[in-house]
């Protein structure tokens, strides 16, 4: 048997989905993944698929080992996301899961610029949908948002690629590397292909599509998105721009900033929505370190985020689903009748606060380790402050305001058991790879040199967890008192925050105060713009309504005019 | 049959004009749609021999008429331009006519129709000439006649407005006649020929004595040409015209008419003009080039706003041409390729889309974008068609209308104008949001009850739209045709440049 290229078994498969429905369609979802992977399995290792257009030659298949450890994490997640989504009846989400899924596949196995360049594309509009279906006001702003940017991403990537094209007489996927703005075209090329994928990784000030759509996406729609976008970007950064010092600067900065914006969010699938960000930030890091155990651990907690971070979109996408609300202030008890959600969910705040036995700690640590050995010792202290407060946002505070903290009085049933079974299986993925990190350290892209369990690390990570957990309950505790007054949720966040430095909430405030202004300032421009251009071609404007003919024929004089005196100067 | 073989170029004209004479003198609008539809099913046939013995010779084809040789007689000289172009028109009126009976027997008078179908076949051979010719007056001879009978088209549409905007448009489009003509006139006096071909020859010398009439020809014949394909800021016509016409005249005119009036500017500017003097230096490609990227943004802007579905449309074809327009005034070989790729994509992009409109006004009468909330699941197949097609006019990627900007921006590389590049994107952007607003408008509403018992329209409407969507896919992928065909083109066409 021969194998095909990985992205069509989920375009083919989504053309199924299209022409069945009920136990069938679930049937044939459920075996596209299973069907990708054995595809995948049997790929040989120099499989080639060149599909000729507009006398180019696309290479649609390439495979190493990067690529291959990508391929079966986007089936994996694929996989997670089609059992949490099997209970939506909607052909549109299905359809489009599969192909951005597919389109996902497709980038990571693209064999040359041209081809990644269709698929970045293909993921844009075919995810575009998961947040559309959701059918509210908000998320089609939101969509369209996003769309505009992720499109934009692909255009800049495009005339990126062109440039790289013209100086280089390459489009193959290689180490490509930041090149001075003053040496000429290859130098502009690599800025601004830096850019494009920048956009979709999320860099600081490019990172507003995200947090800005993925919390109005539907809530099955956000744990296929939170799995592919960002992740394809950081496989196309560890391609092409492996090693540049300046990543190293800004995956720091895209693991800190997002934590002040985390706390003081009380949409808790947007509070994920940053610590996403955050988690990008530390690959972003290895990426730009560069080492051999930089990149492994990198691509490791790409692959450990894509399950961990699925499974806490799933389980906020349950609570959402089974209670239609998403503020941290108006959920609350839910563990009463939720039980397995908020056991699964603590599993994966304990994996992404790399919590020892739990993915995130095999992974999290090597990024920083390569950071020490590689004299970046103040990148390693941010990294150091953002892993707590990731422990702060995303290990606490989602599982504690959704599931515990006061009883809001919702009682909703249990998630349904597609949705528990996939988060199960997430969450099984999170303790193994924890556990026995070694299947898929083999998979990674570089031999592996690393022991995650010595009883430094162990110590260290478990010290700095215990300690700020301790700081948490204590003053938890105290902030509890008296128990049942209304009001009092917002009491325990004070508190809560009252854990973090004194310089951590001036700096909320200034976070805040800045987004605010920013926001504020950047409604009016938009608005504006917006009123100017609407002024001049809505449907009383002067583009957009009909003009007497007189006029009509005044502007073809004028455009004589304009012809003859500029021929005869 | 060899003795047809020659007579073919007269016969692409003949064969619907007799037509045309045949359906005036017909009561029946079955019996006037059976002879138009077997007119439109010969005119591609024969548009594809011509097409394929300019291919396999390599050489034009000149067929003077009544053997008067040229430049004295009319000279019918087909190369591989026409054919293209020849082609694209009858095709376009070839998928069309199925799709007429039902839309023109709803829309129109029963005892219009014989007339409505004569001016359909007029208009079709007007502007198979147009493309044809190798004769600046007999071209503006046939412009006339296919403006008359578009006018016409226009005047039947059952909206009260659809006079007035038939009015309009023929006051303007015979402003822009005029001005064409008083061109020809112009370069009539001063190299004493009307021949395509003879007055590349002789504007060379004359330009040496009489430079200023030459000058103001072009700028003439620029202007009047300007207006009859829609370039900004002369458009204001179209919106109306589109708008307010019989859903079968806006989808064929769509597709075809502003692209008869395409290839005449290409023909104009190229075979006679750029032959004979250095046309670059001239500022027309300039202005061209500026007009262009206004049309492509703010009629873009203009179709966002719109209200009415056809009108939105309509704009969007205003920004389209601004595409065409553009790679004209690159006037390099992969910028013209776009140009000439666009104006076969365009044609079936928006026909289709036109003829999806159609359909839904055949099964709902109405075309407000407001009321057609949730029609996506009323009609799913038309709407779907819809949004392929509309995929194509933004641009994406496996849709043909990635194919045309894909060659203007090779185009603009080419010239050293990255910026443009970014451009071309940046208003293809727009376009996302034109017909996104309509994908969110057609299948995220709820239906309105308006909508209730809306169906499919019948597979006589459907199947033509089906195929047009189903060639704006395969357009995106086979490239033979249109990028193969129009680089050849371009080659030939910059091949007597003088710069």
């Amino acid at each position: 048997m021969s194998s095909v290229a990985p992205f069509l078994v989920f375009f083919i498969g989504a053309a199924l989905v299209v022409g069945t429905s009920g136990i069938l369609r679930s049937l044939v979802m459920l075996a596209i993944p299973v069907v990708g992977a054995v595809n995948l399995y049997m790929l040989p290792a120099d499989a080639s698929h060149v599909v000729p257009l507009l006398g180019y030659e696309l290479e649609l298949i390439k495979v190493d080992k990067l690529s291959l450890l990508f391929g079966y994490l986007f089936h994996l997640a694929a996989f997670l996301g089609i059992v949490f989504s099997l209970h939506v009846d909607d052909r549109v989400q299905h359809v489009s899961g599969l192909l951005y899924a597919g389109s996902a596949l497709g980038a990571v196995f693209a064999g040359d610029l041209l081809t990644l360049f269709l698929f970045w594309e293909l993921l844009a509009v075919t995810s575009v949908f998961l947040i559309l279906a959701r059918g509210t006001e908000r998320s089609y702003g939101a969509a369209m948002r996003y769309l505009l940017i992720q499109v934009g991403s692909g255009v800049i990537l495009l005339a990126g690629i062109a440039m790289h094209w013209t100086a280089t007489g390459s489009t193959a996927i290689a180490q490509i590397g930041l090149q001075d703005w003053s040496s000429g075209l290859a130098g502009i090329a690599s800025w601004l292909l830096l850019f494009a994928i920048g956009i979709k990784a999320c860099f600081p000030l490019l990172h507003n599509w995200l947090t800005d759509a993925y919390p109005e996406a539907t809530p099955t729609g956000t744990v296929f998105l939170s799995a592919f976008t960002t992740k394809v970007a950081v496989y196309t950064l560890a391609r092409t721009f492996a090693g540049t010092e300046l990543l190293v600067y800004i995956g720091a900065g895209m693991a800190m900033f997002p934590i002040f914006f985390a706390v003081i969010e009380n949409d808790l699938r947007r509070v994920l929505a940053y610590s996403l960000i955050n988690q990008v930030g530390f690959m972003v890091v290895g990426i730009g370190i560069g080492t051999a155990l930089a990149v492994n651990g990198a691509v490791s907690h790409a692959f450990n985020d894509v399950i961990f971070k699925g499974l806490l979109f799933m389980s906020m996408g349950a609570v959402l689903y089974r209670t239609g609300k998403m503020n941290g202030s108006e959920l609350g008890g839910l563990y009463k009748t939720m039980p397995w959600t908020a056991g699964f969910c603590m599993v994966g705040a304990a994996s992404i606060s790399a919590f020892p036995l739990f993915s995130g700690f095999v992974s999290k640590s090597m990024v920083m380790v390569a950071a020490l050995e590689e004299h970046h010792p103040y990148v390693w202290l941010a990294l150091l402050f953002a892993s707590a407060g990731v422990f702060h946002h995303a290990g606490i505070k989602i599982p504690y305001f959704a599931f515990f903290a006061h009883d809001s009085g919702l009682r909703p049933k249990e998630a349904p058991l597609n949705m528990l079974i996939a988060m199960g299986l997430a969450a099984a993925i999170c303790i193994f790879n924890g556990c026995y990190p070694w299947l898929l350290y083999s998979m990674l892209p570089n031999p592996v040199d690393y022991e995650p369990y010595t009883a430094a690390h162990v110590l260290t990570q478990t010290q700095l967890l215990f300690f700020s957990a301790l700081a948490f309950v204590w003053l938890q505790l105290k902030g509890l008192y008296p128990p049942e007054l209304p009001g009092i949720n917002i009491d325990a966040e004070w508190s809560y925050r009252k854990g973090l430095p004194a310089v951590g909430r001036w700096a909320h405030k200034a976070a805040a105060a800045v987004r605010a202004e920013w926001l504020g300032v950047r409604g009016r421009i938009i608005e504006q713009v917006n009123a100017g251009i609407y002024r001049l071609h809505g449907p009383d404007g002067v583009f957009g309504r009909t003009w007497p003919t007189g006029r009509m024929a005044f502007w073809t004089t004028l455009m004589l005019g304009a012809y003859v005196i500029l021929s005869y100067v | 049959m060899t003795g047809l073989d020659e007579h073919l170029p007269i016969l692409q004209i003949l064969v619907p004009l007799f037509g045309a004479i045949l359906t005036a003198f017909t009561r029946s609008g079955v019996l006037a749609w059976t002879i138009a539809a077997i007119a439109s099913a010969i005119a591609p046939f024969i548009s594809a021999g011509l097409l394929m013995r300019i291919t396999e010779t390599g050489k034009p084809i000149s067929y003077v008429m009544g053997s008067w040789a040229a430049p004295w007689g009319i000279e019918y000289r087909v190369d591989l331009l026409n054919a293209f172009v020849l082609l694209l028109i009858s095709l376009i009126g070839l998928v069309s006519i199925p799709y007429a009976r039902k839309s023109v027997a709803t829309e129109i008078d029963s005892h219009k129709q014989p007339w409505f179908y004569t001016m359909y076949l007029l208009c079709l051979s007007g502007l198979l000439g147009i493309v044809i010719t190798g004769d600046a007056f007999n071209a503006f001879v046939f412009l006339e006649i296919s403006s008359l009978a578009t006018y016409t088209l226009i005047g039947l549409g059952r909206h009260r407005r659809a006079l007035l905007s038939a009015y309009q448009y023929l006051i303007m489009g015979t402003i822009g006649a005029t001005f064409y003509i008083v061109g020809v006139g112009l370069l009539y006096l001063v190299t004493g020929t009307l021949n395509f071909v003879d007055l590349a020859a002789r504007i060379g010398p004359a330009m040496q004595e009489y430079p200023r009439p030459i000058l103001a020809a072009l700028a003439f014949m620029t202007v009047g040409i300007s207006l009859k394909l829609a370039l900004f800021p002369l458009h204001v016509w179209l919106p109306n015209a589109y708008a307010y016409a019989p859903s079968f005249a806006t989808a064929f005119l769509a597709g075809t008419a502003t692209k008869a009036a395409i290839y005449l500017l290409i023909r104009i500017y190229f075979s006679v003009f750029a032959v004979a003097i250095p046309f670059r230096q001239l500022p027309v490609t300039e202005i061209v080039l500026v007009l262009s990227l206004a049309a492509m943004f703010i009629a873009s802007f203009a179709a966002i706003f719109e209200q009415n579905a056809k009108r939105m449309l309509a704009y969007s074809s205003v920004a389209q041409i601004g595409y065409i327009t553009l790679g004209i005034a690159l006037a390099n070989k992969m910028g013209l390729a776009g140009s000439l790729v666009h104006v076969f994509n365009h044609a079936i992009m928006k026909t289709a889309l036109f003829f999806a409109l159609g359909a839904m006004a055949y099964r709902t009468g109405v075309l407000s974008l407001p009321s057609l909330s949730g029609i996506g699941r009323k009609m799913p197949v038309t709407t779907a068609a819809f949004v392929v097609a509309g995929l194509g006019l933004i641009g994406v990627p496996g849709t043909a209308g990635f194919i045309s900007k894909w060659y203007l921006a090779l185009g603009a590389i080419e010239h050293g104008w990255t910026w443009l590049v970014f451009l071309i994107v940046l208003s293809s952007l727009l376009a996302v949001i034109y017909v996104g607003r309509f994908v969110e408008i057609a299948y995220f509403r709820e239906p309105s009850a308006d909508l209730a018992g809306v169906r499919e329209p019948p597979p006589t409407m459907l199947l033509p739209l089906l195929a047009l969507a189903f060639t704006t896919v395969y357009l995106g992928f086979d490239t033979r045709l249109t990028g193969g065909i129009a680089t050849r083109i371009a080659e030939f066409l910059l091949g007597g440049f003088t710069s």
